[in-house]
């Protein structure tokens, strides 16, 4: 129950779980006692992602039925003292790192939503254009449509609808609509991207989906030697 | 130079740095912390046989950098760029003084970059222009997450920060490096947001704005930008050892560059000492795209030729021996022409 609470946490940036990035370090239950210890690939990770981490993980696990307290350790961190105190006084990022914030986190976590919901629609996309799609059709099209076309291809399509799956949830936390009549490819307010404007974005969104996911295997491969795990397979060589 | 195959490159290594973060010279656990992110970036990305020991990479002797650059890394000419951190480091990670020492014993090897902090105010700028006189600074570093006091990094759209490049324009130092690293003021914005250096490089089109890390993890974001004004520039340091791990990814950075800057605008660097430039340079030359990646620009040995050393001269007016140079039909204006925003 709090491994599958904790992997409904993302580490905004590389937008994957920190379950399967292993960030989670140690979680121990005792009861309604829960502590959980959470580890990050450099001592100087961004403390704000840090933080959104820390506190989604606290809200997570404190949200699991029976659970009656959690602690939420960060580990090895050059802020990680003020983040464990903020996160477990409520105190907010402002509250956290007084004089050094204007702000709390929502606009930096929205900043990354978007550009994680850019980076599967380019991906479902490219599917789609790899299958004879025209640009003409994929401005025109719906999400049901797309995902009828995606399950029919022959290539890898369980992967494809995974990745289309993807694309839904990262809609719906958006608050855009993700119902079969939606359109395909939208905007960051949802308005549908017209066939003129469709193969300049899907290029940007192609570099961002690039530095998302090198960004991850930079940071898995880092984590990996910070505390001596497995070299992550198909993300890093084996070193050597 | 290195040559392979009938074709002879010059060798600029863009980003190169003579540090000392020694046990002894580490101020706090800040110091140590910074020191060994700086290893694990180094035992990440380097091939097994070129992985040194903690102490190894604490600090390099003289001799042992003249030898990794210059003897054995083929590099004809390499640029010191200061990274200052005296909150944690009791004499300083890196500064122009520390890096003069050695290129003041080989000036035919060194150019010294110098830094600036737009927080020490009306009496930096005094300090910069010594500092502009005393090593003929033809560029500066800037690191954005420097932490001073209780302050966690600036942005270079601080007032002070225009203040300071102004002073670069009067000074002749035209060539402005830029490190983003993960703290600023304020904390909750993201601080490898190159945004800045849009704004920048619209102010100021006669210096030459060159995005460390080419603007990662924000590659998107610094080729956007890039792709606009004609002054920005993209440093290979950190994202060149890729080369070895994960090579797909590297094609990819690189195919990206190509695509969105082109050939004119990209020069290479080690990071040394956090790589040595031999392998990466020896790696770049045989370098080709996966068979997969069919989309992106050729990666010819001219773009090679330019991204290894001629980009880079240019820059820093480095007088490059004529065998080495290209026709004069190749070695079109720097930079290339900004596309139309809609």
């Amino acid at each position: 129950m709090i491994t599958e609470a904790l992997a409904t946490v993302r580490d905004p940036e590389l937008d994957a779980p920190i379950t399967e990035l292993g960030f989670v370090a140690a979680i121990e239950q005792d009861g309604g006692d829960v502590t959980v210890e959470l580890r990050l690939p450099t001592y100087f990770c961004a403390p704000n992602f840090a933080y959104l981490m820390v506190a989604d993980a606290y809200d997570a696990v404190a949200a699991v039925p029976g659970v009656d307290r959690v602690v939420v350790r960060l580990v090895d961190h050059f802020a990680s003292d003020e983040i464990n105190t903020g996160v477990a006084a409520s105190r907010g990022f402002t509250g956290t790192f007084p004089g050094l914030a204007d702000g709390e986190l929502e606009e930096l976590r929205l900043t990354f939503r978007r550009k994680a919901h850019r980076a599967c629609q380019e991906q479902v996309a490219a599917r789609l254009l790899k299958a004879g799609w025209t640009m003409l059709a994929l401005a025109g099209t719906t999400l049901g449509e797309a995902r009828a076309a995606l399950a029919a291809t022959r290539l890898s399509e369980e992967q494809a609808l995974i990745e289309f799956e993807r694309l839904r949830r990262r809609r719906a936390e958006l608050g855009l609509s993700s119902g079969p009549e939606a359109a395909l490819l939208v905007q960051d307010d949802g308005t549908p991207i017209t066939a003129v404007d469709l193969p300049l974005q899907l290029r940007m969104a192609k570099t961002t989906r690039i530095s998302i996911e090198g960004n991850s295997g930079l940071c898995r491969g880092l984590l990996s030697v910070r505390y001596g795990l497995p070299r992550p397979a198909g993300v890093d060589q084996a070193v050597g | 130079m290195y040559s392979k195959d009938g074709n002879s490159y010059f060798i600029v290594d863009s980003h190169v740095h003579a540090w000392d973060a020694t046990p002894a010279n580490q101020a706090n656990r800040y110091g140590e912390g910074f020191i060994n992110c700086f290893y694990d970036y180094h035992r990440n990305l380097s091939p097994a046989d070129k992985v040194w020991t903690l102490e190894e990479f604490h600090k390099q002797s003289e001799q042992r950098i003249i030898q990794d650059l210059f003897t054995d890394g083929y590099v004809d000419r390499a640029i010191f760029q200061p990274t200052y951190l005296t909150d944690f480091f009791v004499n300083g990670f890196n500064t122009t003084e520390q890096d003069g020492v050695l290129a003041e014993k080989h000036p035919d090897k060194f150019i010294v970059n110098g830094s600036w902090d737009p927080r020490d105010g009306e009496a930096g700028l005094d300090k910069l222009s010594e500092l502009a006189e005393r090593w003929n600074l033809r560029g500066v570093k800037l690191y954005t997450a420097e932490w001073k006091g209780d302050s966690k990094g600036w942005k270079l759209t601080d007032p002070w920060s225009y203040r300071y490049l102004e002073r670069c324009e009067e000074l002749g130092i035209r060539n402005i490096h830029i490190h983003k690293g993960p703290t600023i003021y304020p904390l909750n914005r993201d601080a490898f947001d190159v945004a800045d250096v849009d704004d920048v490089a619209s102010a100021f089109p006669g210096l030459n704005f060159i995005v460390e890390h080419v603007g990662l993890p924000r590659l998107e974001d610094f080729c956007w930008i890039a792709t606009q004004e004609p002054n920005v520039y993209g440093g290979l340091a950190v994202a060149m050892p890729f080369i070895h791990s994960r090579p797909k990814y590297f094609a990819q950075i690189i195919g990206e560059l190509l695509y969105w800057i082109g050939e004119d605008r990209i020069t290479f660097a080690s990071d040394y000492a956090i790589w040595t430039p031999a392998w990466l340079i020896e790696r770049f030359v045989d370098f080709g795209y996966p068979e997969e990646l069919t989309e992106y620009p050729e990666l010819t040995i001219q773009a090679k030729k330019k991204i290894l050393g001629l980009n880079a001269a240019k820059l820093y007016d480095i007088e490059v021996p004529a065998e080495l140079r290209l026709p004069e039909s190749a070695d079109g204006a720097i930079g290339s022409e900004p596309v139309p925003v809609a």
